[in-house]
């Protein structure tokens, strides 16, 4: 449940304040400055040896605040540090971007140099070359900024007692963005060791607000120990309510499509009437559109740049610069721009798109305005009807400082595979005594020792008590009954294996002529503009001659030649593959049971545009609302098809898994069906037979097609063939090391060196299904690409609360995910023909209507 | 719950095989990836690479060994239901030399059970498996002649007029149209002068019939694959093979 945040600085307990030394005050003096009471409350808690959650919004001084105490304890050391050895490592930052570090190490430096502190700041990225990454080990820097992954590289080496021995503070930043994933369990798991090698450590996590305070607090402290098993928690809520509007246009309201077209005039009005604008989109399809389309209008050539992660990073890093100096009125820019990079003063935020979750948005919105005390300033731009729906949700939520941020999950036990080799690689163990240390991290604080048991038996010989496996041990039990490497090639391995990120193969996409392409000669395919990358995942869903969105524009698949895949341009064809330039944020599920509320809820309509009042009014005349906690079922037929669209609000990704599930019913039932569409809120089948007719008589009833065992037997079943599954198997395997990960240059030796993952997986399934892979792989699959649990929790709350609408023609509701079979942006030839079939649709919908809503 | 839930999409029999025909001689490839000869009531298999899991092992590499018990569990099943006489194992039986010791005591005596089976047991020799297996029964051979037909592991050798060719060892798959998409799967290659078996063993994986080595093999026009589905054989034609020429 969302919580609310409080909407001033709250210390519990408080602790006397520290005096800051003469330098600091000089330092904050000179600057005309005081030091804020989070700032001053975070040097007291240091003091006192707490670790401490710092929840604040962007601009509070999070950064200072978190670095002040190592700071003034620095200043302190100086006079020691002449007469000893080097101090050693003092106090370690980690954030889970790179260019956050190395900005951060930046943003230090300079009150450091200011104050005239002797302090050494030092990075150590991927980034790092290798002469100062020897010398950082031989002698560390006072000030640490790093990533969880060359943390825990760092952590296996033989001789990580004495660089973190010393380390007396650690330092979180952009916590709640680290904690939900795999990165976060492997940093707990790191955490857990450090403070082995540091037992007095001082934690400290810097964090925007989040729903579950908590459970970040309790991440900061070591779990199953004596100590405090909690961080305090400092809050600092943003002082003034943000002023978020949603853009009001006198334009048709798009019936679907992700883009705001309609919208971008008075986008560039907004920007030309502010300082400095960001404007977020959610996909890299988007921000490349709007871009386009911004400059197309840009008659007075405002200085607006372009912002996301495939971008090439030089051209991201000057970006970045014009940005700081205040040389551009606009960046448009995907969630790249989350994570707290200092950019300046920013006068407002435009949302282009669906927020997709309330606390993200305020995360977004509190990326303008850098003095916390004045409002920050948004505007939401829905790019569709629904995505009205959606803001209005979304603006509520943020009214009521509701939050709905992930929960954090279990420990994954591929990543723990991956630390206990790490482990072993730096030093022998005891398996209780690393068992009591894993324990005490947060998100294995219920491990069990028997699931512990296995990951370290995995991680020996695989776990299958086989001779030959065991002569060829990766860990071996020494005779003192530690644990320990068995070779020192393994601690190579690992050092190439280490980290939770699984990058996807892509292959470049390149554009060939359609008759080019009809010669099918391989000379004649060469050449041909790049037109950017694609996951090869996607890839192989695609047969010659599909046609599939890219880069705005529909593209037929020709075929693959080598590392590239071939498109060519397609005036026809429906994209039958669901949306690939969709968000990649499913709709969270606190704003979907908001939007179902407001549907179901007539009264609330006053609040929103009239077309979308009146589209609504339409659909309740025509047809039903959906329920708040029921489902719609609507069937209908048009041209020589069947449709069946139901509107369960759960997600994109949630959907797909059950368009799978439910077709394969549909299938046994006889009804035809012969494809479907997934969108963020309703999901869309098609058939042959009558799929009304086969509801009403009974031969296809509805409270039998949603039951809940479609997630036994059907899923089961489905899981054999599941890409997506074996995907997520994929990546469970390379993070535990049972695969390798394939590394620039040695493709070639390696592909024959390695069993395809998807051949481990149906063996695997077949004779060990409670394998800890298989285990992982399901954990992953609740969440991740399948989102089933989130099926789960849909499945049970309708049970016996199924609408069926049988109607004669499309529904106004149904028009938007009718649309996106016909898929969403069109350039190019096709663009007419979709908008006329946009018109036929929305004029059947609203037949007979005396207010037509166009 | 009503009948048309638990019914499942069962495939239909002859579905399940494709018929090949070579040099005139009718053959029925099953889409676990063995081939039938039903006038000589004779079951081929090839790239059974036995024993590759705990072959990664010197590498340290512990991959789940279930791959030999996996691939003796299908053919025992094949050959529950062809009930063949003579069983040929193409080549690359197992994955290396030393294999033949790794096997579990159970996995021996479910091989050794399965070769007596049958009157004739055949095995011949690849490129992982020169030597003849030790501790198994069945003979060995470099290269079987049986009518027109001639059975080696490496496609490509000497043929005599009216000969046809079976052979293994390329492990042919083709990425082929299906429901919804595409699907890589194992495949028969064939063009009524030679037929290429996909690999029958759980870890031996597939190369496409896009690579190289099969060009200089097919007739590039009366090229078919009979490719393995989950529920039943498709037999395409070259054209509908990515990368086919």
């Amino acid at each position: 449940m969302p919580t609310r945040a409080r909407c001033f600085l709250n210390v519990q307990p408080t602790l006397p304040v520290p005096d800051l030394p003469p330098a600091f005050t000089a330092w904050f003096d000179g600057k005309g400055w005081a030091p804020r009471q989070h700032q001053l409350a975070l040097l007291a808690r240091a003091d006192a040896k707490r670790d401490t959650l710092l929840i604040a919004p962007t601009g509070a001084g999070k950064t200072l605040a978190g670095f002040l105490p190592s700071l003034v304890d620095l200043a302190g050391r100086k006079t020691v540090r002449r007469t000893n050895r080097p101090g050693g490592l003092h106090t370690l930052y980690i954030s889970p971007l790179k260019a956050l570090a190395v900005d951060v190490a930046r943003n230090l430096t300079t009150p450091a140099e200011e104050m005239g502190l002797p302090i050494r700041i030092e990075t150590r990225t991927g980034d790092t070359p290798a002469a100062r990454r020897q010398r950082q080990k031989r002698n560390p820097p006072d000030i640490l900024l790093t990533t969880p992954e060359q943390l825990a590289l760092l952590l296996s080496h033989v001789d990580a007692d004495r660089m973190f021995g010393g380390v007396k503070r650690v330092i979180f930043d952009e916590l709640h963005a680290l904690v939900t994933s795999k990165r976060g369990d492997l940093l707990a798991l790191g955490l857990a060791r450090l403070r082995k090698h540091a037992p007095d450590l001082v934690t400290t996590g810097l964090s925007a607000t989040v729903a579950d305070p908590d459970a970040l607090a309790g991440w900061l402290a070591p779990q199953n120990t004596e100590n405090s098993d909690r961080a305090d928690i400092v809050t600092v809520a943003g002082g003034a309510q943000p002023d978020i509007s949603i853009l009001e246009s006198e334009e048709r309201l798009p019936w679907a499509g992700h883009m705001a077209r309609y919208a971008f005039p008075q986008v560039l009005e907004a920007i030309a009437a502010h300082g400095t604008t960001l404007v977020f989109v959610n996909t890299r399809a988007q921000a490349e559109l709007v871009f386009r389309e911004l400059w197309a209008i840009n008659e007075d050539s405002l200085p607006i740049a372009l912002h996301h992660g495939s971008l090439d990073v030089g051209q991201r890093r000057k970006v970045e610069e014009a940005m700081a100096k205040n040389a551009l009125r606009a960046v448009v820019a995907t969630s790249t721009l989350d994570l707290g990079i200092d950019w300046g003063d920013v006068d407002l935020v435009v949302h282009v798109g669906a927020p997709k979750g309330a606390s993200r948005l305020a995360q977004r919105i509190g990326r303008s305005n850098h003095r916390m005390d004045e409002p920050s300033k948004a505007i939401l731009v829905p790019a569709n009807r629904f995505e009205v729906l959606e803001c209005r949700a979304a603006l509520n939520a943020n009214y009521d400082r509701a939050q709905d941020t992930p929960p954090i999950r279990d420990g994954a036990l591929d990543v723990l595979a991956q630390h206990v080799l790490g482990m072993a690689c730096s030093d022998a163990f005891a398996v209780d005594d690393l068992y009591d240390e894993v324990r005490s991290a947060y998100p294995y604080r219920l491990l069990t020792a028997e699931s512990f048991d296995r990951v370290v038996q995995f991680v020996a010989t695989g776990g299958y008590a086989l001779k030959t496996y065991e002569r060829y041990a990766r860990i071996r039990q020494r005779k003192d009954g530690l644990w320990r490497v068995a070779n020192p090639d393994v601690a190579q391995q690992y050092r190439l294996n280490v980290g939770t990120i699984i990058e996807m193969p892509v292959l470049t996409v390149r554009l060939v002529s359609a008759k080019q392409a009809a010669q099918r000669s391989s000379n004649a395919l060469r050449g041909g503009r790049i037109l950017g990358q694609v996951e090869e995942y996607f890839l192989e869903t695609l047969v010659p001659g599909d046609s599939f969105l890219f880069g705005g524009e529909v593209v037929k698949f020709e075929g693959i030649r080598e590392q590239d895949a071939l498109v060519s341009r397609t005036e026809s064809g429906e994209p039958k593959i669901p949306s690939y330039a969709g968000g990649k944020f499913p709709l969270s599920t606190y704003l979907a049971d908001e939007v179902r509320r407001m549907l179901s809820s007539p009264d609330s309509w006053d609040d929103l545009p009239t077309q979308v009042g009146d589209w609504l009014r339409m659909q309740r005349d025509k047809s039903a609302l959906p329920g708040r906690d029921g489902l719609l079922v609507e069937t209908f037929p048009r041209g020589n098809r069947h449709y069946m669209i139901c509107y369960p609000f759960e997600g994109r990704l949630a959907h797909q898994t059950l368009g799978m599930l439910l077709t394969r019913r549909m299938e046994r039932a006889r009804a035809k069906p012969l494809g479907f569409v997934a969108t963020d809120y309703a999901l869309g089948v098609w058939g042959l037979a009558d799929f009304g007719r086969k509801i009403s008589d009974g031969s296809m009833p509805l409270d039998e097609l949603f039951a809940q065992s479609m997630l036994g037997d059907d899923l089961e079943e489905w899981m054999g063939e599941s890409y997506l599954l074996k995907r997520t198997f994929r990546a469970c395997a390379l993070i535990s090391g049972l695969i390798e990960r394939r590394h620039p240059g040695q493709e070639k030796s390696g592909r024959q060196m390695t069993v395809s993952s998807d051949l481990i997986y149906d063996v695997l399934r077949q004779h060990e299904p409670d394998h800890i892979l298989m285990q992982s792989t399901w954990a992953d699959a609740a969440s991740g690409l399948l989102d089933i649990a989130r099926i789960g929790s849909m499945l049970a709350r309708i049970e016996d609360r199924i609408t069926h609408q049988r109607l004669e023609r499309i529904s106004p509701l149904a028009v938007p995910i009718m649309l996106e079979i016909g898929k969403e942006p069109v350039f190019g030839e096709a663009r007419d023909q979709v908008l006329e079939d946009a018109e036929s649709l929305i004029e059947e919908a609203m037949v007979g209507s005396t207010t037509p809503s166009k | 719950m009503s009948a048309w839930l638990s019914q499942s999409v069962s495939a239909r029999d002859e579905e399940t095989s494709a018929p090949i025909c070579l040099v005139g001689e009718a053959m029925v490839a099953d889409k676990c990836g063995a081939l039938y000869w039903p006038d000589e009531s004779m079951l081929v298999v090839a790239d059974l690479h036995l024993e590759k899991g705990s072959s990664f092992a010197r590498f340290r590499n512990h991959l789940p060994p279930y791959d030999t018990a996996a691939t003796l569990r299908q053919l025992s099943l094949l050959m529950d239901t062809y009930q063949p006489k003579r069983v040929i194992a193409l080549g690359d039986s197992v994955h290396d030399r030393s294999a033949w010791e790794r096997f579990s005591d159970t996995d021996r005596a479910t091989l050794s059970d399965l070769c007596n089976r049958v009157d004739d047991w055949i095995w011949i020799a690849g490129n992982h498996d020169p030597e003849p297996p030790v501790g198994v029964p069945g003979r060995s051979a470099q290269e079987l002649a049986i009518g027109s037909l001639v059975f080696r592991h490496e496609p490509g050798g000497d043929l005599t007029n009216g000969q046809a060719e079976v052979a293994g060892h390329l492990h042919p798959a083709a990425r082929v149209i299906g429901k919804g998409g595409s699907a890589r799967r194992p495949a028969f290659a064939h063009d009524g002068q030679r037929l290429i078996l996909p690999a029958f063993g759980a870890y031996a994986g597939g190369l496409c019939l896009s690579a190289e080595p099969f060009r200089a093999l097919f007739k590039k026009s009366a090229m078919r694959a009979s490719v393995c589905g989950r529920t039943r054989m498709f037999t395409v034609p070259g054209n509908r093979i990515l990368g086919w020429r």
